[in-house]
């Protein structure tokens, strides 16, 4: 893994990489996994060319290792992410990114009329579909797609 | 029944039920109606909170509850002072929890009933969250339909009028598919069944038609569930002056049916059964009104424990 691009980052001595996140929901994925207060150092690379995804982000997370349920989180949004744990600049752990069975609080209902909408409450989604992605509003029963899901 | 138990237990979604406690419930709903008990639900206090105007629905459940001994406290809209004050639904629920046995809840908001459910300890029965669900108007439409054609399977199930806006149609053909019903869906192309319903109906392998013209499919009906298409829900004023009138259903469609179609509706109508067909003996949506009567003491006198 020391290609050019790779280069351009530089590397971590122990944390998280994310990589083959599609560019545009690079920032997302840093919001769900709530970066933006991070103590460490972060490097983000956007635009970088790939040719499943045409323009991917890569995060790297020093000094903080990424548990499976926030790896979840980030299949919303990437379900093709690969997450490498790096332990003293190497590899230890490859998580795998799949779909939970259910999304507790991180997705917005795209029901104006839902009252998780309208009151100070939770949200919570059951997965109904993987492929093509649909989830349920556990409230207001609405079915939404990957293109109507935004991030609380 | 095995491995039924009803007690403790919200009435929020019709999603909620299998196929054999649909059937229980009914079966329940049939025994009571057969011999009432003016003492079931005796010292049983429910909470009627109606967020929303509601005529038939509120007076049903205060009958339910009253003819079987129990009694009910609450409000209707235009008395709700906590809300002017700014309540939250999850306040008001925890305070109506302290002072009744169950909450029956109708409001404006989706998904309103499913969070009362979370916030209290009690049973809560969903009588209506906006244009989501109205599940004991489905277990009363099932019954009628039951009592009319002596079984629910196999049947020739017609939807009429706003099938895009209309919760009980909704309703009404996820619980039909537990029961093999070919259906229906009648409507103008704007008002069509959402997709997500439709892909749910194939995915389950239920055989439906798209039409636009009843008489296109009116011989081949056993029930026709006619629905108002409901100005409240239309967005846009001009688009409801466009199809109010789309449907006007009079005496001719009797000659153009089967003798024994039987066409039911949730009322209220506006135009769309014209009262000649009130005397038919195909015209049972007052009786089905008449149903959420059994329906709701059923459920209440399950939920509460009081039948097992």
């Amino acid at each position: 893994m020391t290609s050019k691009k790779e280069l351009k980052v530089p590397g971590i001595k122990d944390g998280t990489v994310i990589d083959h996140i599609p560019s545009r929901v690079t920032f997302k994925v840093m919001r769900i996994l709530d970066l933006q207060e991070y103590k460490h150092v972060i490097s983000v690379v956007l635009n970088l060319r790939s040719k499943t995804l045409g323009k991917k982000g890569i995060i790297k997370i020093g000094s903080r290792i990424l548990t499976q349920d926030e790896v979840n989180k980030i299949s919303l949004l990437a379900p093709n992410a690969t997450v490498n744990i790096i332990s003293n600049y190497e590899v230890k752990e490859k998580i795998k990114v799949s779909l939970p069975d259910e999304i507790r609080n991180i997705v917005k209902c795209s029901n104006p009329k839902c009252i998780t909408n309208n009151e100070k409450v939770n949200t919570l989604f059951n997965i109904i579909n993987k492929s093509p992605l649909q989830v349920l509003c556990h409230h207001c029963e609405r079915v939404m797609g990957s293109d109507d899901i935004t991030l609380i | 029944m095995d491995n039924i138990t009803f007690k403790g237990r919200d009435i929020i979604s019709i999603r909620d039920f299998s196929k054999k406690e649909l059937l229980y419930i009914l079966s329940i709903a049939k025994k009571i109606e057969k011999n009432p008990n003016n003492e079931l639900l005796k010292h049983s206090l429910a909470s009627l909170l109606f967020y929303e105007p509601s005529t038939r629905t509120r007076l049903s459940f205060a009958s339910a509850i009253k003819r079987l001994g129990g009694n009910t406290i609450g409000f209707a809209r235009g008395e709700v002072s906590s809300l002017k004050k700014g309540e939250t639904l999850w306040d008001t629920i925890k305070m109506a929890e302290q002072y009744s046995d169950v909450i029956i809840i109708r409001h404006p908001l989706e998904g309103a009933a499913r969070l009362a459910a979370e916030a209290a300890e009690i049973p809560v029965i969903n009588a209506g969250d906006g244009a989501n669900q109205h599940p004991t108007q489905t277990l009363l439409d099932l019954y009628t339909i039951q009592k009319e054609k002596g079984k629910l399977e196999n049947l020739n199930i017609g939807f009429l009028g706003d099938l895009k806006y209309g919760r009980t149609v909704h309703s009404l053909a996820i619980a039909l598919s537990h029961f093999n019903s070919k259906m229906f869906f009648i409507s103008p192309n704007a008002l069509k069944m959402p997709k997500h319903y439709i892909d749910e109906l194939k995915q389950k392998k239920i055989k439906f038609t798209e039409v636009q013209n009843l008489s296109k499919v009116s011989k081949q009906l056993d029930v026709l569930y006619v629905t108002r298409i409901q100005k409240e829900r239309f967005p846009d004023p001009l688009e409801y002056e466009k199809y109010k009138n789309a449907y006007q259903l009079d005496k001719s469609l009797l000659n153009e049916s089967k003798k024994n179609l039987a066409i039911m509706h949730p009322l209220p109508r506006v135009g769309e059964i014209n009262p000649e067909l009130d005397d038919t003996p195909n015209a049972i949506y007052f009786k089905q009104a008449g149903n959420g009567i059994p329906i709701r003491q059923a459920l209440l006198a399950l939920i509460l424990g009081k039948i097992k």
